[in-house]
């Protein structure tokens, strides 16, 4: 049993139900008790959806246990075939239908059905969303193109002369992370190069689109969480290129045209291609006070990777913490940490991310929904990056984090919770001012977007410590956003020199000592 | 038990239609988004799966938390393969939260779908736990499960755990005590009405507080603000309590009968409580009769939520002149919805339990003028050209009362407004 106040995944059949609910003629059978219809609202509100879901629920209730859940199953079944239609039906089960074993997959593919069936099984107890996701969409894919395999030594078909080339895009679904603009500026940054896109999916597709997969020359896996195994089985049966480079930040950019051209053997001026406002923007006197700026990353994987790049080398922030949820690909987000030279961070448990940002202290957390909690509790500035989100991030704006406008729209975004420069400057020099002060929050957010408090002294390892009353004031005239630092340091500081008191003087010794 | 809610003599004009099918209904566990607002010193942890954290926080987690009062305990590969002993564990994470909220006074164990199929025995924990902690936190269980409970039925199955632990009252003074969680605001009005009548000895059940939960026993009369409280009606009868029949307190005819039936158990002389109600019940009908104008001879459909249904379709159908086309709601006790029952149109049909294309079909076909339904139905009518009403608002506004109710009359004719106020289709 895990105690858990925040999930940062939902169930793996929820992630079941993003694949069916981002595609057209897809409709998805789901074994579960009442009441887990609730994911619909996921779809209807926060992604404001004016369609229903097509999902349908066996919802079966106490009453049904005692008889034949299984029949249950297979009556559904054949009505959502009857009533909708579809070219493809999913069959999988939720967690408490998982506890019953009736297999619906096996059920209702064997129970002759028109439309052609595809069973997932999911591990709801020790598998999440993001799995759930990824191989559902595997084993549409599989399921839709094992027949179209070309046999062993069969060369794909050359190009037809004076098309352009194409790929795909894979990874884009419904309450990803600002799918629906990544999609857009992705598409029209190929197309600026001369390249087209042959087929989005799941976002968008129907099974026969995916049937004209294997048509493109190449690729393109936008979101590893949700197509890494699509991508790579179509790679080993298709012999498709991969792209893996995912386009968040002018870097990364600049990084995916490049591999693009190589991979599709195009000339593509980069320089050209590059009318982000972002560096600039960096680079301009305004953003000085950037440098150095201390935030602490989670997120999904690829976009704790993208993060923590952008951070370091075109915000130029310290990143001082960085980890994922995405335990299936940990592995880039740990190659990133050692290149920043930290320990990644790869939990599931909200605690232990909660523990890990009171213990560094940053200015600031690029996270998800799940942080701005954390970051209220603390009173740290916080900007959400990746999924879980809530609705507010799924925008009427256009807001892609993808291509060079993504990076506009991430520079505006990461530095607005940071107190304006000239604010910063003030409050050093002022601090008992009525109106900006403090405990105020910074004065270009609302009240109460940031509640700024002052950190409790950290419990580990401090033992006898006392910080004698004049220290204590000294320490109050550290501007806030970096007393929770200060704080530490000194505490470090005594404790290695053996002192049990803080005094004024420890206190300028230790920033002395920690001084960069 | 003299005033049961049989249906005193008036034939029933209604049917009862039960249907089955696919039900697109929140489970019990949803209470717990206003359950944990309602009793302030409590706690709420859910024992199930990733999927019954998914809900509370995609319900909740709109909301930033610095301390949230709910969490779920999830089960693992290795509790379900008996690697792990489940008592044990709960043991482990009841420690933890209480070490992590040291000031909560009452810990509710929730079960969930998985947790029941799997039998884990929450009750015994909750004696177990309540044993390690006592003196600081009592630790009471409940079914928030889908197999089980349909949302508002969460509140009566955490209401009804409490009832258990009700002080016994051996007082022979005649106590009101009025069941279902209702805002501050309604609450003291209600208890400004009682008092200037005379009623002083008024209990609200849950309360604000765990520590202040009221006492029950023969001299108790129990009227029920809410209309989903069956089991916990039934286990205060138990405890020795009368039920007072009425309608429930919406709008100004609800209203007034209700607060008259604890007059009338109270021998409250009449023109005390026509003096007492009188400026209060003519604002209301003022209030109403300023808005419901927009509602007269509009059509409109309920489909299964909370069971609000029925006393909000009698208020909408009399005192706001609506049409009333399905009828639907997730649960009917004949006993506990006569009094509403009993004022609706002659001849309706209430649909009780839910299929659910079944129920979408009928509602395309007849296009009400408002559907109240849930917010996974919602947006796709709204896209379909119809307007609606989502339902889970009546559980978190102030509707009950006098003063309340033009505020209730508000709430459906805002999405009306709303259409005529858009310049586009």
């Amino acid at each position: 049993m895990k105690l858990s106040f925040w999930t940062y995944e939902g169930p793996a059949h929820f992630g079941a139900i993003r694949i069916a609910a981002s595609m057209r003629g897809v409709h998805l059978l789901l074994h579960s008790p009442q009441g887990d219809t609730y994911a619909d609202l996921l779809f209807t509100m926060i992604e404001r959806e004016g369609r229903r879901p097509p999902v349908t629920y066996t919802t079966f209730q106490a009453r049904d246990l005692g008889s034949s859940t299984a029949e249950l199953v297979l009556a559904t079944a054949r009505d959502a075939c009857e009533r909708f239609k579809p070219d493809v039906l999913l069959v999988t089960d939720s967690c408490t239908a998982e506890l019953i074993q009736d297999q619906p997959g096996t059920l209702v593919g064997g129970a002759n059905m028109s439309t052609p069936v595809i069973s997932v099984e999911m591990a709801a107890y020790s598998r999440k969303e993001n799995w759930g996701a990824s191989e559902t969409f595997f084993q549409l894919v599989r399921g839709l193109l094992a027949s179209k395999v070309p046999a062993p030594g069969e060369e794909p078909a050359p190009r037809p002369e004076g098309q352009r080339p194409s790929v795909n895009l894979l990874g884009p679904t419904l309450l990803g992370f600002r799918c629906r603009d990544d999609v857009k500026e992705i598409t029209a940054l190929l197309d600026s190069v001369g390249v087209d896109v042959n087929v989005v999916a799941p976002l968008g597709a129907s099974a026969h689109d995916l049937q004209r997969l294997p048509l493109a020359d190449a690729n393109v896996c936008l979101s590893p969480e949700v197509a890494d195994s699509a991508c790579e089985w179509l790679t080993r049966n298709f012999r498709q290129p991969l792209i893996r480079t995912v386009p968040i930040g002018v870097k990364a950019t600049d990084d995916f045209l490049q591999e693009l051209a190589t991979v599709l053997n195009l000339p593509i001026d980069i320089e050209q291609a590059s009318p982000s406002r972002l560096p600039w923007y960096s680079r301009s006197v305004d953003s000085t006070y950037l440098t150095d700026k201390r935030v602490f990353i989670f997120a999904d994987a690829s976009h704790a990777v993208a993060a923590a790049r952008i951070a370091s080398s075109e915000l130029g922030f310290e990143v001082v913490g960085l980890g994922t949820y995405s335990r299936e690909q940990a592995r880039s987000v740990r190659e990133a940490a050692r290149e920043l030279g930290l320990e990644p961070l790869i939990t599931d448990d909200y605690l232990e991310v909660e523990r890990h940002v009171a213990e560094l202290r940053p200015e600031m957390i690029l996270g998800t929904q799940m942080e701005r909690h954390i970051a209220k509790r603390l009173g740290i500035g916080c900007a959400v990056i990746s999924t879980p989100a809530h609705v507010q991030d799924y925008p009427a704006r256009y807001s892609p984090q993808m291509g060079y406008e993504g990076a506009n729209v991430i520079f505006d975004t990461w530095v607005h919770p940071l107190m304006m420069g000239l604010e910063e400057h003030l409050l050093r020099m002022f601090r008992e001012d009525f109106e900006f002060n403090d405990s105020a929050a910074p004065s270009h957010l609302e009240e109460g977007e940031a509640t700024l408090r002052d950190m409790p002294t950290t419990d580990v390892g401090v033992g006898k410590l006392t910080w004698d009353i004049s220290a204590e004031k000294e320490l109050k005239k550290i501007p806030f956003f970096v007393r929770g630092k200060a704080r530490r340091n000194t505490e470090e500081y005594a404790q290695g020199a053996g002192l049990q008191v803080i005094d004024v003087e420890t206190l300028y010794e230790a920033k002395a000592h920690f001084s960069r | 038990m003299s005033s049961v809610l049989a249906s005193d003599g008036i034939e029933a004009g209604y049917e009862v239609i039960p249907e089955r099918g696919q039900r697109a209904v929140f489970c019990g566990l949803t209470s717990i988004i206003w359950m944990h607002r309602q009793i302030q010193d409590a706690f709420f942890l859910v024992v199930g799966s990733r999927t019954c954290a998914h809900l509370l926080q995609s319900a909740a987690g709109v909301m930033i938390f610095a301390e949230p009062r709910f969490a779920t305990a999830i089960l693992e590969d290795r509790d379900l393969a008996g690697m792990a002993d489940c008592n044990e564990e709960l043991d482990r994470v009841v420690d933890e939260v209480i070490a992590r909220r040291p000031e909560i006074k009452s810990l509710f164990l929730v079960a969930s779908c998985p947790s029941e199929v799997i039998k884990l025995d929450l009750g015994n924990a909750a004696q177990r736990m309540q044993r390690r902690h006592e003196g600081s936190v009592r630790v009471v269980a409940f079914s928030g499960s889908g197999i089980e409970t349909t949302f508002t039925q969460g509140e009566d199955s955490c209401l009804h755990s409490l009832v258990a632990e009700l002080p016994d009252s051996h007082d022979s003074t005649q106590r009101l005590l009025v069941a279902g969680s209702l805002p501050d605001v309604v609450e003291d009005q209600f208890r400004r009405l009682l008092d200037a009548m005379g009623i002083t000895d008024v209990d609200f059940f849950p309360g604000r507080r765990f520590e202040e939960l009221p006492a029950v026993g023969a001299n108790t009369q129990v009227l029920l603000a809410q209309p989903f409280l069956n089991d916990t009606a039934r286990a205060l009868v138990g405890r020795g309590a009368q039920l007072l029949s009425a309608p429930f307190p919406y709008g100004a005819e609800g209203t007034l009968a209700w607060l008259q039936a604890a007059a009338t158990a109270w021998s409250v002389p009449a023109a005390t409580f026509e003096s007492v109600t009188r400026s209060s019940l003519a604002r209301a009908k003022k209030s109403i009769a300023a808005r419901a104008e927009k509602l007269t001879g509009k059509r409109v459909a309920l489909l299964p939520d909370s069971q609000l249904e029925i006393p909000i379709a009698r208020f909408l159908s009399r005192e706001c002149g609506m049409e009333l086309l399905e009828l639907g709601t997730p649960h009917f006790d004949t006993e506990i919805m006569a009094a509403d029952a009993a004022l609706l149109p002659h001849g309706s049909k209430i649909i009780e339990g839910q299929n659910l294309d079944a129920q979408l079909d009928r509602v395309r076909e007849q296009r009400p003028d408002l559907t109240v339904c849930g917010l996974g139905i919602a947006n796709p009518l709204e896209a379909e050209g119809l307007r609606t009403k989502w339902s889970i608002e009546l559980m978190f506004t102030p509707i009950q009362g006098f003063d309340q109710a033009g505020d209730l009359v508000e709430l459906f004719t805002r999405p009306l407004r709303r259409q005529q106020l858009l310049d586009f289709t």
